[in-house]
């Protein structure tokens, strides 16, 4: 099901159409990343505070990478994945008949990794907040340990977690160099609102390119204005 | 030992004292005769260092309008030159067309049948088409003109991946993301990609031909290593190699 290319010439607040297209686009990945990354995040986080295997702090260190990979690595080692010329993308290219670059589902799994971090470490820190001695309540009253995640661990974490999932959604918002190498800047599919403003800075056209930054530099702060009050609100509480 | 560390860092800071050093902006189609192009430069002015920076024309283009410090500039057009020129940023006189290049459609998995690009663009195997950025690219342009020329751009646009220069355009078909793309002639002739895939010219008549400029910058206009270049360019073995990669040479 191919998107409707918004006419070019139409304009909205003095953007044109296609720009509002690379944002929609943006908030739409952004939005399904954090979900992917809470439904993940979550129990990885746990396990990775309560595991006492040997392996942990090797894959600790794997999930923390991406803070500091540039992100042309990242996208590297991706397109050698989804290249349909050997497994995984192979795989995919079989099942489904297109390959995973290019595609949005491609760049959805390319920014959980991207975002992995930023998500989960905010969320280890949100878990171990909660002092044990309530989750031992829990369980003493008979609960799984699932049920005194899902129903005593997570709300009494909440504001760190919801800082993590709004950092892994403002930290996706912000992704470019990943999307250049595997989305192919196709509208409306992969053409991300990074490209986008880059794409108009390329095509010299700066009253564009300053009215979309000034949309995202908005849009980012006011992200993580949430996040620093959640965060400043859970510390006073402590 | 700290004079040593002096010693070291002296020399490291110092540089190629002898000679000047030559800084060249290409278009990404040239990545590939350039290997080959600077080694011969290299026996014909010995004492100059040459770097090079690849890229889009249009990208290379907005760098110099905003100071990058190349000298010469060798466009995959006469357009983007001329905007330097207009903007005083390029030397008019320097201005000349060394090479013309050809658009080919290429493929590099055997089983994609290429009769005639109307016919691989509308071939349901074919699900995604590289195309290099027709707003910053020469050769997207070329190509999309070719595709608008067939009447096939309708039926080509959904399944358009877009590189940011040549080279990218070039990587995609490479890597197996697209089964076709849109590259330049030198690209399926360099040595490392010669012998992947197979290709088919796209007719001449569907484009405006890519007549390629190279031109030097107000910069590189007072380099007499730059005016050497440009000689180098016209020279018998410069034009071997041009054309060995493909490129028609201006009479």
């Amino acid at each position: 099901m191919f998107p409707v290319l918004p006419d070019s010439a139409s304009t909205f607040l003095g953007l044109p159409a296609p720009l509002w297209q690379a944002l929609w686009l943006t908030l739409r990945l952004a939005a399904i990343t954090t979900l992917v990354l809470g439904l993940l995040g979550l129990p990885l986080a746990r396990w990775l505070n309560t595991t006492r295997t040997r392996l942990a702090p090797v894959i600790e260190t794997l999930v923390a990478l991406p803070v500091v990979l540039p992100p042309t690595v990242i996208g590297f080692y991706l397109l050698v994945a989804f290249s349909p010329n050997y497994p995984p993308g192979s795989w995919w290219r079989a099942a489904t008949g297109a390959p995973l670059a290019f595609s949005f589902t491609g760049l959805v799994i390319a920014s959980v990794f991207y975002s992995l971090p930023f998500a989960v470490q905010p969320f280890q820190a949100a878990l171990r907040s909660v002092p044990p001695e309530l989750l031992d309540a829990g369980a003493a009253h008979g609960a799984s340990p699932a049920r005194v995640f899902l129903r005593v661990h997570v709300p009494l974490a909440w504001r760190g977690i919801v800082a993590g999932l709004t950092l892994g959604f403002a930290h996706t918002l912000g992704e470019f160099g990943v999307v250049l190498m595997i989305g192919g800047s196709i509208p409306g599919v992969t053409k991300v609102a990074s490209i986008a403003l880059y794409d108009e800075v390329q095509k010299l056209a700066y009253p564009q390119a300053h009215a979309f930054a000034a949309v995202l530099l908005g849009l980012s702060f006011v992200l993580l204005l949430i996040v620093t009050l959640l965060q400043r609100r859970g510390a006073r509480l402590m | 030992m700290s004079r040593c560390v002096i010693l070291a860092f002296a020399l490291l800071v110092a540089g190629p004292t002898r000679g000047e050093i030559l800084s060249i902006a290409a278009a990404s189609n040239f990545t590939y005769a350039l290997d080959a192009l600077n080694a011969e430069f290299k026996r014909y002015s010995p004492k100059t260092a040459v770097v090079v920076a690849t890229g889009a024309s249009g990208t290379l283009v907005a760098q110099i309008r905003n100071g990058a410090p190349y000298d010469v500039l060798l466009s995959a057009d006469l357009e983007y030159p001329q905007a330097l020129i207009k903007e005083g940023e390029a030397d008019a006189k320097s201005l000349q067309t060394f090479a013309t290049g050809r658009l080919v459609l290429w493929a590099t998995k055997p089983a994609i049948e290429l009769k005639s690009v109307a016919d691989a663009v509308r071939n349901p195997a074919v699900k995604k088409i590289a195309i290099a950025n027709a707003d910053t690219a020469p050769y997207g342009r070329a190509a999309k003109a070719a595709l608008e020329k067939l009447g096939v751009w309708a039926a080509a646009k959904p399944k358009l991946v877009t590189g940011e220069n040549i080279s990218q355009t070039a990587q995609f078909v490479e890597s197996g993301g697209a089964e076709a793309g849109f590259v330049s002639l030198s690209v399926v002739l360099s040595p490392k990609l010669k012998v992947k895939g197979h290709w088919i010219e796209v007719p001449a008549e569907l484009h405006a031909p890519l007549a390629h400029g190279v031109i030097l910058t107000t910069r590189g206009a007072k380099k007499a290593a730059a005016k050497e270049y440009l000689e180098f360019l016209r020279t018998p073995m410069a034009q071997k190699i041009l054309k060995d990669f493909g490129y028609a040479l201006p009479k």
